[in-house]
Order: structure tokens, then C-alpha cells, then sequence
């Protein structure tokens, strides 16, 4: 039927990196950090037009202890912030964030003295989501993009190396208003 | 747009003099700011040629009796009740608006709680729900910066009057209503919390949306918007409130 | 002000201050009076704590909980399984939507407060541009057929709130079932808020004299459909829910609040007329001519959880009502207020990077009319001017009484918008009505008064 019944002697290499992130991909628990309007989109996500549980991720987890994945749906106040990285602390390791909506990626509309501008101020975010809110295929558009990422993602030494060339090739970018061209 | 030197699809028999002119509506109102120019371009040059133009803008003024309608109604209870309680009228309401349809009632505020109090219990008034404080900061009407305004509501007679109080920038103290009406609670509290206005009498007058150690109070007109420049590819724009804008 | 190490041989009589209190006495240093706070009040605190009950717990609940309806925090009080005291903690989700308003023109404004409690977004446009309305006294010169649709898209707004509030209370209480029954049937508005106005929450489709665009084609048509399909769907939360024994033993004389408690904290909507008195702004002080239309206001006299749950499925029930006497009454026409001052300049057309001003209207304006253009400008980047004054406009949202008080200093940007979201003061019933309950019992309570956060902390 499938690649199993190809295999010449009924095994298959790969590497211990691709193994584990096939592994991980494949159970994502996402927190509930649903904030805001964002948050009504991701339990749509979870509900039944969408059905998140295509790819194995409906479970909600109402423990941050629990989850891996936090999704920051929505608006995050300068009261709520603290809070925010306190959940992101209980979450064991390896763990990754989306950042739902423009409000969470960068403070959108609301540019005051009341809102986070960008949760990334807050926790590493590993898929920025825009839209306002993000259609519920765009969120499992991301939610893809992450499993991909989750996929291909290093492990130990290699890890570090990563790290450490993402930091340096960081470092060395252009900032936004340095670059020229469109807007997007 | 809809300014008075506008020709523009203006019928001068049908809006010369128009009430909803800017600045036209009655001189007896308080003054709440000064314009200067034609189209209030706070920071930039006035190219128009109206640069010099200077106009006063008022809030809608006392009205004279009569009121219309059911307004002179609670308004003579009202005073009829105050009156039987020893206080004179004249001293309690500093002015009775009538603008749009609605009545506002502006009260001394050490007379607030029995006005309330009056206006909840008296059979023939029975405003019996209060839809909460709204603070308002005016830092052009000088002794009066702060007003609280509150909205009761009678289901009884289906009615709706406005209440208006003010204190001065440098005594923010207005009484509290949480003793006649209760749900004022947490409403007098997010008042405080964005106006610095106290609330005497109020059981437990804390903020209530910003974090319990935030400085200033940031709905007042003298608090920035707090906003922070947004950078594009090649181009940045200021926050909101430091952007050119006309008012 | 108090030092930790007060000095040796200190004592109250010797201040320079004459401080006889023996709990804070004050001392004088370079830098002014140092008051230090002594005496028995801390230990009496702490032997009371100590001596008090075992089980005496102090929960905190949130802000960040699957049960709580958004980030709300409820600090319970509870001796063994029994709440003693509960209060709010809130402000999570400040957004200083109002301070933002201030910095925005009048029809700018709308963008912002259809975000205030986002699962009503048509009433918090309404009331918004009622209030401006009435400021710039332009009530009369709104286009029926603009306060129909207002009406219509309200109405819409009224079930899929109460699909929410339904869906999230169910699984709240761990019926997952109906939350996604609730779900499913809001899909479907949610596809009809779609067609009309080009996004599924957030609309900014109802602006200042009336409405951004008409109607497209096809839309009566998809809501007769979804009407239809609704009065399918709506018996299926009574067979599920209504009369069920599991849901009854949940919800009955769960959240208790009488007549006299919700007057007093100032309840409105379903938690009001849950204690039998049917008062609703629609009918006492109708507003879009609400008072042509023909619908009834439910009431229950339970006070409970129940009875707002039963409330809010006749509701939806009483709005399918008025949407198809909306449609049957739609008739051609402006669905924008003449007044060219006001009246946005374009009508907007779909084009292929989506919607947009139509291409018609730019031609005119950058081909033949250079007024036109002039006009359109000004009234874009500068807005209109509303006359100084204040208006408060209040509107039956899902959850009670939507207010809305603005104040305009003659400018083209709001000098203040407040606006007394129903979740923020119906939340205050909180307390009295999960005191003494069973801490199961406040999530209950919590989700039958359907709070909003986005509209508590605005």
C-alpha cells in the first residue's frame, strides 16, 4: 500500500534529527492563550468547518505544563505581559510560539501606551501570523509552516551551530528602514 | 469641511447661521479650547491664508424654560424634591443644558450624592439605573478640567438625563455614588484609573485596568498616546498623536 | 515612609512632630520625616491567619484559564468547596482603544470600536455612529434602507453572540457537543457577514449616516437560506440542552441574582430579564426603527444560569423574526446619508487585489473633476467636523445595554468616546452571585453573564 511495501528489506535510513522532528511534528499540544478576537478565530480553528484535528493538534491543553506549542492569539496589554512569559516559562522544552494576528506580531492598530508592541518584546516567536484577525486557514496555513520547521530542525551540536549562524546572519541584516523596494 | 468660510456645497439660505456650525452654537457654554487657523494644523504651517483666524470653541450653553417635552417635568420635581430637603436649587444646579434631544443636569459636586440620591428615590423622578461614570478632561476650561458625567436611566417613567460634575486639575474630588448606586463601583474605579479623579467615599478606589504600579493617569489629555514610530522599507511614520492632523 | 532599622532610644514623645500614635512614629533626617510603622496590628493579622481554618484557600483563577471566558482573573475565597469570596481581577486585555480614538477622524473611529468586544462588532459600530450621528444631527437623514440593514446585520450579530455564548458555556461545563453545534451555526453567519461586508469579525461596515457599501447580489438570497436553515438548526439546542437532566442539574438556581441585585449592580440584557423584568432598549427606547418591527422580549422569572440560557435561545428564535421582516421590507435606495459633507466621497467596488474605492469613481475624480478630487481628499484625510456638544446613544447589544457617550470639541477627531460595555458592568454581579456557591458553580455563573474581555477592558 504505502512506502512501507517498497522497502527493499523492510527498513529505511534516515537521520536521528529528521526521526525526531518527524516525531515531534506530529504531536503538537497547543496551549490556550487565547486573548482576544484572535482567540474566537482559533476555537473556530478547532471546531468543525475547520477541524484542526486533520493534523493531530484539537487538543487544547489548559496546562501550560502540557503544551509545546503556545499560539499568542491576540492583543497582549502591558499588564498581561508578565503573565504571557510566566506561561511560556512553564512550558517544557522544546517548545515554539505563533504569534496570531498583527496585534500579537507587532501591536497593529493599537500603537499606545496600553499594548505590547510585539509580543516578540516578550517570548522568541517562531511564525509571525498577520490579519485581523487570520482566517482560520491561515492560522493552519502557519501551523503547517511550523511543522515544517519543527521537521527540519537540528538537534544538539548541529542545534547550537544553527543557533548561532541564525544569530549571526541576524546581526548582519539589513534593518527594515535601510532596505528599498515594495512594501511588503 | 463643514466650515462657516466654505462655499462649497453650502446653501447659504439653508446654513448660514446653522446651529451645526462650528463655533455658533450659543455663547453661553464654556469655552474647552481656542482655534487658531482654518483647518487646526497643529504642527505644519497653515498655507490657507487663514492662518490668523482665531475662534473660541463652546460647549452648548444653558437653556431657558422651557425645557419641552417631559425635561420640565423632572427638572421641576427635582427642585420641588430639593427644596423639601432645605437645599435651594439654584445653589445645587450650577446649569441645566438642553442640546440634541437630551438634558444634562450640571451639579455642584458636594450636593452630588443627595441629587442622586433624590433623583433615585423620589417616585415621581425614579432613576433608578445608573449606566456608570465617563470621565471627561477638558484642560481648556480653566477650574474645571475634570468632569465626571453620568448617564441614569429610568425604566419606570423611560427616561434618560445626564449628570455633570467637575472638579478643578488641582482637587480631583468628586463624592463617590457607590452608596446609591452600587454598580458605580468599578466604574468610578476605571475613572480614577484613567483620570485621576478620587472618588471620597468610594470602599475601595484602586486601579482597575492598568497595572496596580502604573505612573500618570492615561486618558487625561496631558498623558501622550504612548505610541511608538513604525518603520517601513525605507520610510518611518511617527505614532498617532505626533503626526500632522488637523483638528 | 519607613526605615527597617529605626534608632536606638527612639521614642514617639521625642518627635519634632509632636507624633503621639505609638504604630507610626516619625523621626527627622535630611530628608524630611521618616515615619516608622510599629505596633501590634501585623501581629494580630498574622495570628488571625494562623489561627484561622485549614481549609481556607485563597484561589486564583486566571488570568490565564480555558474555563474563564477570555483573561479574566476570579480570585476565590473558599472554605473547602465553598466560595466565601470571589472577586474580579481585570484589565488584561486594556487596549486603550478609547485614548486611540482621539487620535483618529470620526469615521476612522468605527474601525476601532467594532474591535471593543469583538463577538458584537455591528453593535458597537451602531452605537458608536448613532452617538455621532446625533451629534452632527443627521438621525433624520439616514436612509431606511441603511437603518434596515443595520437592523438585519444587528440581528445577525444577536444569534451568532449567543452561539458563542451558548458554544463556550456548554464546553465550559465539558458538553463539547454543543460547542460545536454552536460553532457550525456560526460559521454560517459568519459566511453572510463575509459576503456583505468583506471580513468575518472586525467590519467597520457601519459608518457615520450610515453604511460603507449596499448590500451585494445574492445576499437576501443567502440569508433567506440561512433563516431557513437556522429554524432547522435551533430545535437541536433544545433537544440537546433544553430539559436535559445533566444541563439542568449544572444550571438551575445556578448564579442566583434577583430583581433588586441586578437594579442595584446595574445588570442589563439576559441577566435582567432573567429576573422577570423585560426591560429592552428596543422596545423602551427603539432606535432603527425597531419600533416597527414585531418581536417579543422573553423573560424568565428563575434569576438563574437557566433561565438566562432559555432567554438567550428565544432570543435567537425572536431574531430570525426580525431579520425576515428585514428582507421583506429591503427596498432600493442610499444606504449613505446625502450630505456630501459627511457621506463618504466612493462607493467601494471588489477590484482583484480586493476591496477597494471603484475604479468608476477614481476615474471621475482624477480624469474630469478636479472639485471632486479636492473634496474627496479633504474629506479622507481631514474627515468632517462635528459641532461641540455630547450625545450618549445606547443600544440592546446581546449582552444589555450598549451606551455610548461622546463628546466632540468642533473637531474632525473625537474629543472623548466612552463607551459602558454591558460585559464590564453585568461582570460586577459576579460576587453576589457565586458567594456561597460551589467553586463548580462560578464557572456557571461566569459564563451565564457572557462577559466579554475585549469589552470589559476595552
Amino acid at each position: 500500500m504505502g512506502l512501507e511495501e517498497k522497502l527493499p528489506s523492510g527498513f529505511l535510513l534516515t537521520t536521528v534529527e529528521q526521526a525526531a522532528g518527524w516525531v515531534r511534528k506530529a504531536s503538537v499540544f497547543p496551549a490556550t492563550f487565547g486573548l482576544a478576537c484572535c482567540a474566537i478565530e482559533m476555537m473556530t480553528t478547532g471546531a468543525g468547518r475547520y477541524d484542526l484535528a486533520r493534523f493531530g493538534m484539537e487538543v487544547f491543553r489548559g496546562s501550560p505544563r502540557q503544551a509545546d506549542l503556545m499560539i499568542v492569539a491576540g492583543r497582549v496589554s502591558q499588564k498581561m505581559a508578565p503573565v504571557l512569559r510566566q506561561v511560556y516559562d512553564q512550558m517544557p522544552n522544546p517548545k515554539w510560539v505563533i504569534s496570531m494576528g498583527v496585534c500579537a506580531s507587532s501591536g497593529g492598530m493599537f500603537n499606545n501606551y496600553a499594548i505590547v508592541q510585539g509580543v516578540d518584546h516578550i517570548v522568541p516567536v517562531d511564525i509571525y501570523l498577520p490579519g485581523c484577525p487570520p482566517r482560520p486557514e491561515m492560522l493552519m496555513d502557519a501551523i503547517l509552516k511550523l511543522h515544517h520547521k519543527i521537521q527540519n530542525s537540528k538537534l544538539g551540536v548541529n542545534a547550537e551551530e544553527a543557533a548561532r549562524e541564525a544569530e549571526e546572519a541576524a546581526l548582519k541584516a539589513l534593518p527594515t528602514i535601510e532596505m528599498k523596494g515594495l512594501l511588503r | 469641511m463643514s466650515d462657516a468660510n466654505g462655499t462649497n456645497g453650502v446653501n447659504p439660505e439653508k446654513d448660514l447661521g446653522a446651529s451645526n456650525l462650528p463655533g455658533q452654537r450659543g455663547e453661553g457654554g464654556e469655552e474647552i479650547r481656542v482655534q487658531r487657523g482654518m483647518f487646526g494644523a497643529n504642527n505644519g504651517g497653515d498655507t490657507s491664508g487663514y492662518g490668523g483666524l482665531v475662534r473660541s470653541v463652546r460647549l452648548p450653553g444653558p437653556a431657558t424654560r422651557p425645557y419641552g417635552g417631559w425635561f420640565d417635568e423632572v427638572a421641576d420635581e427635582l427642585e420641588g424634591a430639593l427644596e423639601e430637603q432645605g437645599l435651594v436649587p439654584e445653589n445645587v444646579i450650577d446649569r441645566t443644558v438642553v442640546d440634541r434631544g437630551e438634558m444634562t443636569f450640571h451639579i455642584e459636586r458636594e450636593y452630588l450624592v443627595a441629587v442622586a440620591q433624590t433623583l433615585r428615590d423620589d417616585p415621581a423622578l425614579r432613576f433608578e439605573l445608573c449606566t456608570g461614570v465617563s470621565g471627561v478632561h477638558y484642560p481648556g476650561d480653566k477650574g474645571r478640567e475634570l468632569h465626571a458625567v453620568y448617564h441614569l436611566r429610568s425604566i419606570t417613567h423611560n427616561r434618560l438625563i445626564r449628570l455633570e460634575v467637575s472638579a478643578p486639575d488641582a482637587d480631583p474630588h468628586i463624592p463617590s455614588l457607590v452608596s446609591v448606586y452600587p454598580t458605580n463601583d468599578w466604574h468610578e474605579r476605571e475613572t480614577y484609573d484613567f483620570f485621576g479623579i478620587v472618588f471620597d467615599g468610594h470602599p475601595a478606589l484602586t486601579r482597575i485596568m492598568m497595572p496596580d504600579d502604573w505612573q500618570g493617569f492615561p486618558q487625561r489629555k496631558d498623558y501622550p498616546l504612548g505610541g511608538i514610530p513604525v518603520e517601513y522599507k525605507g520610510a518611518q511614520i511617527p505614532a498617532p498623536d505626533q503626526r500632522r492632523s488637523y483638528s | 515612609m519607613s526605615t527597617p532599622n529605626p534608632s536606638p532610644g527612639h521614642h514617639p514623645s521625642s518627635s519634632p512632630f509632636g507624633t503621639t500614635s505609638s504604630m507610626a512614629a516619625a523621626r527627622e533626617t535630611t530628608e524630611g520625616a521618616v515615619y516608622t510603622v510599629t505596633g501590634g496590628d501585623w501581629d494580630e493579622v498574622v495570628e488571625t491567619a494562623a489561627r484561622a481554618d485549614d481549609e481556607r484557600l485563597i484561589v486564583n483563577m486566571g488570568p490565564q484559564h480555558p474555563s474563564t471566558h477570555g483573561v479574566l482573573r476570579l480570585i476565590l475565597e473558599m472554605d473547602g468547596e465553598t466560595v466565601t469570596e470571589a472577586r474580579c481581577g481585570i484589565g488584561y486585555l486594556h487596549t486603550g482603544i478609547e485614548k486611540n480614538l482621539e487620535y483618529r477622524t470620526w469615521t476612522q473611529g468605527t474601525t476601532f470600536v467594532t474591535r471593543m468586544d469583538y463577538l458584537t462588532p455591528f453593535f458597537n459600530e451602531t452605537a458608536y455612529c448613532l452617538a455621532v450621528e446625533k451629534l452632527l444631527g443627521i438621525e433624520d437623514q439616514v436612509p431606511d434602507r441603511a437603518s434596515i440593514i443595520r437592523v438585519l446585520l444587528m440581528e445577525l450579530n444577536r444569534l451568532s453572540s449567543h452561539l458563542v455564548c451558548i458554544a463556550t458555556g456548554g464546553m465550559e461545563l465539558g458538553a463539547t457537543t454543543i460547542m460545536i453545534y454552536g460553532f457550525r451555526d456560526r460559521e454560517l453567519i459568519l459566511d453572510i457577514y463575509e459576503l456583505i461586508t468583506g471580513l468575518r469579525m472586525n467590519h467597520a461596515y457601519i459608518r457615520p449616516g450610515g453604511l460603507a457599501q449596499d448590500l451585494p447580489p445574492g445576499a437576501v438570497d443567502q440569508i433567506r437560506e440561512f433563516v431557513k436553515k437556522m429554524k432547522k438548526n435551533l430545535p437541536e439546542y433544545d433537544k440537546l440542552a433544553t430539559g436535559n437532566p445533566i444541563f439542568k442539574a449544572r444550571m438551575q438556581d445556578v448564579g442566583y441574582l434577583d430583581l433588586a441585585g441586578c437594579m442595584a449592580l446595574g445588570a442589563t440584557g439576559p441577566i435582567l430579564r432573567s429576573a422577570g423584568l423585560p426591560h429592552d432598549l428596543r422596545k423602551a427606547q427603539p432606535y432603527c426603527g425597531y419600533e416597527t418591527y414585531d418581536f417579543d422580549v422573553p423573560t424568565a422569572d428563575s434569576c438563574d444560569s437557566y433561565g438566562r440560557f432559555l432567554i438567550r435561545l428565544e432570543e435567537m428564535r425572536q431574531s430570525l423574526r426580525i431579520i425576515e421582516q428585514c428582507l421583506d421590507r429591503l427596498q432600493p435606495g442610499p444606504v449613505m446619508v446625502a450630505d456630501k459633507k459627511i457621506a463618504w466621497p466612493a462607493q467601494l467596488a471588489l477590484g482583484p487585489d480586493g476591496l477597494g474605492n471603484s475604479l468608476d469613481h477614481i476615474k471621475k475624480i482624477m480624469g474630469t473633476s478636479m472639485e471632486a478630487l479636492i473634496h474627496h481628499f479633504k474629506l479622507v484625510t481631514e474627515g468632517f467636523r462635528v459641532p461641540p456638544g455630547q450625545a450618549y446613544a445606547a443600544v440592546e447589544s446581546p449582552k444589555g445595554e450598549l451606551g455610548v457617550h461622546v463628546v466632540s470639541d468642533g473637531g474632525t477627531r473625537p474629543f472623548r468616546v466612552h463607551f459602558r460595555d454591558p460585559s464590564f458592568t453585568n461582570l460586577q454581579t459576579m460576587a453576589a452571585m457565586c458567594e456561597g456557591g460551589q467553586v463548580a458553580d462560578v464557572i456557571v455563573a461566569v459564563a451565564s453573564i457572557d462577559p466579554v474581555m475585549g469589552g470589559v477592558d476595552r
